[in-house]
């Protein structure tokens, strides 16, 4: 079992959370003409590290917001969460 | 080649078992090869295996990072199916069961492809008549598939619970009976046996750390064991794909995930093909030496680990105890992971890339073991020919950005998300 901290209710079990994906993957602008190639890269394309992975969770069983999670993909180590605003470094 | 056979068998017994040739070499890598395979799974071994046989080209290399056959090849649940619907996939996998039927004699290698069937349950109309298309696309691609009313399934799984109580009845489901399980380790030792018959070396503790691109063409890779020069290399790497990817500066629509299995105590024979539960992340089948092999969803976040968690666990054996509340008094005596090479669309791709020389088949998500042989035959071919052959003409990397997806289960990109 995960254990995450919320940013907004502390250290809860990974059960009350439910994964979004890569959080570094950026949205092509809105209104603006996008490359297929850009859309490319943005539905498909994916890094996939192994190691330090920052993504996307959603505190779907607690407060319901979207957290961004710092965590090691091959050990399950989580270093860091901060709100989706947020940067992690 | 000493010939494995019943006479082999009862002349070795005579000087207890002591004197069996080694099945494959282990041999120090050349400094160049024709063509090197990255990957020492099944799909890599059937890969090589082909070159030599079909293609007459036997200056090969298999570079393996642990050992033959530890990784995916080793952690399936051994199923083997075409019940596909997208002609493309039909054909694929209907060819790969031709080549299932045979493996065993050609490989001299029992593989114990064994025919038994697999039932997909439904629990609704609107899945009933779901699976009533799916059949029928399937007969048009000349696959057996049947159609089965709730005393059909009945008559085959009366284990399964028919109650009245249950949230999920079971309203019929579509089977496969020419689907069927082997013995997952066989393959990949068949393979290798006969591939290192054939003049391919097998390099297994031999990491890859890098690759020699010069001017848009391959040239070699270095390894944990020195340089290798390589007129063509095929990566057959699963789950660690985008490990590679990454030094090669490609990115690809991957993701690596964990997905579990777990077997229980072994029991009286009871079930006799393999179920799937349509209204839950699980499916059940029963190994020859009694155990109940089970697996359901992947543990939905990107994984590298070749091990789960135990909600996860947990999660499938709720959908299995809905299904067969037998399972209640079962103790279980495994659970292991595999990390799988998980395509935006839940088809693999077996193909060119922009690299003159350098070929991809990955992107099998749950489902690379019953491919196995077709997925070595065409990637083969590929690599041999430098083109596609019909097979995989639409396993393409480019079918993304094209909109040619394969999304068989119409669920859309990143289908383990939700």
């Amino acid at each position: 079992m995960l254990y995450i901290k919320c940013p907004y209710c502390g250290l809860r079990a990974q059960k009350e959370f439910s994964y979004g994906g890569d959080a570094t993957v950026k949205r092509p602008n809105i209104n603006e003409e996008v490359s297929s190639e850009d859309w490319d890269n943005f539905v498909y394309m994916r890094k996939s590290p192994r190691g330090k992975h920052i993504e996307l969770w959603q505190h779907i069983a607690g407060c319901r917001q979207w957290i961004k999670v710092q965590r090691d993909t091959a050990t399950h180590e989580i270093f860091q969460t901060a709100k989706v605003t947020e940067e992690i470094r | 080649m000493q010939k494995y056979s019943v006479f082999s068998l009862i002349k070795n017994a005579f000087s207890n078992h002591q004197n069996w040739e080694v099945a494959w070499k282990d041999p120090t890598p050349k400094s160049e090869y024709d063509v090197v395979i990255i990957g020492g799974g099944g799909h890599g071994l059937a890969t090589a295996y082909y070159l030599a046989k079909e293609h007459n080209i036997r200056n090969v290399a298999i570079i393996e990072k642990g050992w033959i056959g530890g990784g995916n090849v080793g952690r399936n649940t051994t199923i083997i199916r075409s019940n596909f619907m997208y002609d493309s996939n039909a054909r694929f996998n209907e060819f790969g069961m031709d080549l299932w039927r045979n493996l065993s004699q050609e490989l001299n290698f029992n593989v114990m492809f064994s025919p038994r069937g697999i039932i997909n349950l439904a629990h609704s109309d609107a899945q009933m008549n779901a699976y009533a298309r799916r059949g029928n696309s399937m007969r048009l691609n000349g696959i057996d598939a049947k159609l089965l009313d709730r005393d059909e399934v009945k008559k085959l799984i009366p284990m399964a619970d028919f109650s009245d109580e249950v949230r999920f009845p079971i309203f019929g489901g579509l089977m496969q009976p020419s689907a069927g399980t082997a013995r997952h380790d066989a393959v990949a030792w068949g393979y290798a046996r006969q591939a290192d018959d054939m003049g391919v070396d097998i390099i297994q503790h031999c990491e890859v750390t890098g690759f020699d691109v010069v001017n848009g063409k391959i040239k070699g890779i270095r390894t944990s064991r020195g340089d290798i020069k390589a007129k063509k290399v095929g990566l057959c790497v699963a789950g660690s794909t985008n490990i590679l990817a990454e030094k090669l500066n490609m990115t690809l629509p991957i993701e690596t995930h964990v997905l579990q299995a777990c077997v229980s105590e072994p029991v009286k024979p009871l079930l006799d093909g393999v179920v799937t539960f349509g209204a839950g992340h699980f499916y059940i089948s029963q190994s020859d030496k009694g155990e109940m092999v089970m697996g359901g969803d992947l543990d939905g976040y990107n994984s590298y680990a070749q091990r789960g968690n135990l909600p996860t666990i947990q999660h499938v054996l709720t959908g299995g105890l809905a299904l067969f509340p037998f399972l209640s008094r079962l103790k279980m005596l495994r659970t292991w992971g595999g990390i799988m090479d998980m395509s935006m669309d839940g088809s693999p791709i077996i193909d060119k890339t922009h690299i003159e020389g350098l070929y991809l088949n990955c992107g099998w998500c749950y489902g690379g073991f019953k491919s196995t042989p077709v997925s070595g035959w065409t990637f083969a071919h590929t690599i041999a020919q430098d083109k596609v052959h019909e097979l995989n003409s639409e396993l393409r990397l480019n079918r993304f950005s094209t909109g040619h997806l394969l999304d068989e289960k119409g669920l859309g990109t990143k289908t383990w998300i939700g």
